[in-house]
């Protein structure tokens, strides 16, 4: 050794191993420290890369969907004449009842002009019904509601908030110009400088849209009123499903072939198929479910029911395979102890070994409930898509058991509408789902911090 | 001669605890045990020496049928404790464990508080009537384990918290808190720093008076230290089993030999 160094020139660094300075980096070290360099750099650029494209995610999602969380109201206030609305003077609700919603646009066309009149804001319709492109056609719905409910108001003038028209809307937020409205038979110019002029006035304006996330899914003339409500619910009674059959289930199904299962080979093919199940698309399972539980078990369609079983399929490999990865991290050295104080296996497991995969468990859980929450294609097969559901369940069992729609579903239903003023509310819709998912994550991480102990 | 004669009559009057006749064991196709014949008294305390690999941690957890646990491994012959064959299928491992506590190799403790290390076993056994019960039998096992000075102010602190050294004391105090009849220790004072080993020795010393300790050991000076019966393993084999003075100052069997002098191991 000491001969290979003398033998070698004493040029800066020396070369090979022996006798060089501490300070000097061989060629070898320095080798390894560029590849170590170089690694650094790929893994940077890759988080780069990664991070890079959940900015332009989220961007492109808040750019598009806030205007959803947003809807222009107009302030009007409406004089309910009792001459219509309750000609024969009673206040009898079956009489009152008995006038429709077209018995109240008159009513609300006048309002709107005299209103405009009032102000000073001068316009060129000659016919009041003219109006009427610049609210919502649920305005007269809404009076009428109103009436209805509060029959002792008849005759006095009450003030409403009432939905502009998703022109209207689209107009004050930019989606809705001049020149795309050129060849629009709902509304023309005219109700656009209106609409400028009510502005200025403070007769129109922009506020929170909490009918957004409470309401119920609208038909396809009307978007200004479709809100996410109901099929929010759709998709918790859907989760309250997969939750409470994928958990225990797949909890248990883990537990079992992973601590008490004998390894042979029928255990094995079980294994192989459970991680086939894993890879299994989303919408074999609708198809499944589809022959199953409606076309077999006579289930009613489209019911949160029956999505939850479908998903609850889904889930369950997922479940097992982390559930089983969490028991397996467990040392085994834990369950030798518990058994060496003269525990019992069952015990071992529910004692020692349990404890420490729950945090595993618990995320894994939480990974599945999220992938079923954002799954829409095995929906499409048992009709949760499509539906509109403009009524909210009337209580739990009806909830499990009405046909009701799935946020993901709700969101490629309006994506799927013609009217941009949809489109703006899939967007919207989607930054309610990913708020879900987050939420989901979070307590994902909250709870495996709450339960992770060191060993 | 006289010595002899002396060690003879003491050991003489001592009952067998455990026998084990014609034990095999195979992990899969490797045979790790090679039919063992022996007998480990009772009140005694027995040492398994031997070369790394030669199976005495497996023939240590044949004694209480850890083996089980082993998927690949299958035991064959019989063992009997107290003339019961423990591989009986009326017999259930988890009573047997009860009656044969372990120290294994390397320190487990639960990821629990210190406490509860200790309280669990005398929990699932019922061993304690109330928690004043409960309180005495952690402190009780806590001192015996040589270890109640260094955590009686720390009883909830996690168990793994400990150092290795601490970890396996507590694991002896935890064996003990059941009350067993036989106590197996594989290496406990590996980790041990010359004090605690010489603590734990004592334990062990005073266990003997009235259970069967069998432990196993690399250090040729603690087996001569601790034990009254010695038994030397090879590659599998029970290579010869004796009185402990005889094996160290004139074992018969050539292997014996050359591993107590250092020749093999
Ligand atoms: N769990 C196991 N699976 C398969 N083979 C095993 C297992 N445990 C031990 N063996 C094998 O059995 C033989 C004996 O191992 P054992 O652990 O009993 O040795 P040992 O005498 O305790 O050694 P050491 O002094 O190093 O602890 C070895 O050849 C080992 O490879
Ligand atoms: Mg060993």
């Amino acid at each position: 050794m000491t001969d290979l160094s003398a033998n070698q020139p004493r040029r800066g660094a020396p070369a090979g191993r022996t006798g060089g300075s501490l300070y000097a980096t061989d060629a070898r070290t320095r080798r390894r420290n560029a590849a170590e360099k170089r690694f650094r750099l790929y893994g940077m650029v890759a988080v780069a890369i990664g991070v890079a494209f959940v900015i332009a995610l989220l961007s492109v999602i808040l750019l598009n969907g806030t205007g959803a969380f947003q809807q222009s109201f107009v302030t009007a206030p409406v004089y309910l004449d009792p001459a219509k609305l309750d000609k024969k003077g009673a206040r009898d609700i079956e009489d009152i009842k008995k006038v429709s919603t077209f018995g109240y646009s008159p009513l609300i066309d006048e309002a709107l002009q005299t209103m405009l009149a009032e102000r000073g804001i001068d316009s060129t319709f000659e016919k009041p019904k003219e109006y009427r492109a610049l609210l919502s056609a649920s305005a007269a719905a809404q009076v009428r509601d109103y009436v209805i409910a509060n029959p002792g108001r008849i005759g006095e003038t009450v003030e409403f908030r009432l939905l502009a028209s998703s022109r209207v809307d689209g107009y004050l937020k930019g989606r809705v110009t001049r020149d795309s409205i050129a060849r629009d038979k709902n509304i023309s110019a005219a109700h656009l400088d209106l609409a400028d002029a009510m502005v200025a006035a403070g007769m129109l304006r922009k506020g929170f849209n909490w009918a957004f996330i409470t309401g119920a899914d609208a038909s396809e003339s009307r978007p200004e009123q479709a809100g996410m409500g109901v099929s929010m619910l759709g998709s918790l009674f859907m989760m309250l499903v997969v939750l409470g059959l994928s958990l225990p289930i797949g909890v248990a199904a883990s537990i079992y072939l992973e601590e008490f299962a004998p390894k042979n080979r029928f255990t094995d093919l079980i294994e192989v198929n459970i991680s086939n199940l894993a890879a299994v698309p989303s919408i074999v399972f609708g198809i499944l479910g589809l022959a199953v539980f409606i076309q077999f078990a006579h289930l009613p369609q489209s019911a949160p029911l029956v999505g939850g079983l479908v998903l609850t399929l889904m889930t369950l490999p997922t479940i097992i395979i982390s559930t089983r990865a969490a028991l397996k991290a467990v040392p085994p050295s834990i369950r030798d102890a518990a058994l060496g104080v003269g525990a019992s296996k069952m015990q071992s497991v529910f004692h020692h070994v349990l404890p420490l995969a729950m945090p595993g468990i618990l995320t894994g859980t939480i990974i599945g409930l999220a992938q079923a929450l954002g799954e829409t294609a095995p929906l499409l097969l048992i009709g949760m898509v499509g539906y509109i559901a403009s009524n909210y369940p009337q209580g739990i069992g009806s909830g499990f058991l009405d046909p009701n729609s799935a946020m993901p579903a709700q969101i490629y239903e309006w994506a799927k509408r013609a009217d941009p003023a949809y489109y703006e509310r899939a967007w919207g819709g989607i930054i309610i789902l990913l708020l879900f998912l987050m939420t989901m994550n979070i307590i994902a991480i909250l709870l495996r911090r709450r339960f992770e102990r060191r060993w | 001669m006289n010595d002899m004669r002396i060690l003879e009559r003491s050991v003489g009057i001592k009952e067998v605890k455990i026998s084990a006749r014609g034990c095999q064991v195979y992990y899969g196709d490797n045979h790790a045990i090679k039919d063992v014949d022996i007998d480990i008294e009772d009140k005694t305390v027995t040492a398994f020496i031997g070369p790394s690999g030669c199976g005495k941690s497996t023939f240590l957890r044949c004694l209480n049928r850890m083996n089980d646990t082993i998927d690949i491994a299958r035991v064959e012959g019989t063992i009997l404790l107290d003339g019961e064959d423990i591989y009986d299928p009326k017999v259930d491992p988890v009573q047997l464990r009860a009656k044969v506590g372990m120290v294994f190799q390397k320190p487990n403790p639960f990821p629990k508080s210190i406490y509860d290390n200790i309280a669990y076993g005398p929990r699932i056994h019922g061993l304690a009537r109330n928690k004043a019960d409960l309180d005495e039998i952690v402190e009780k096992s806590l001192r015996r384990g040589a270890i109640w000075d260094e955590v009686k102010d720390r009883l909830d602190a996690p168990g793994t918290g400990l150092s290795g050294g601490q970890q396996q004391r507590l694991c002896i105090a935890r064996a003990i808190a059941t009350e067993p009849e036989v106590l197996l220790m594989d290496e406990p004072c590996s980790a041990l720093d010359p004090i605690a080993t010489a603590q734990v020795e004592e334990l062990i010393d005073e266990l003997r008076e009235s259970y069967s300790v069998v432990i196993v050991t690399h250090s040729m000076q603690q087996a001569a230290r601790v034990s009254q019966k010695t038994a030397f393993f090879h590659l599998g084999h029970l290579v010869e089993y004796g009185e402990t003075g005889h094996i160290f100052t004139n074992p018969s069997d050539p292997r014996t030999e050359s591993y107590i002098t250092g020749r093999i191991g």
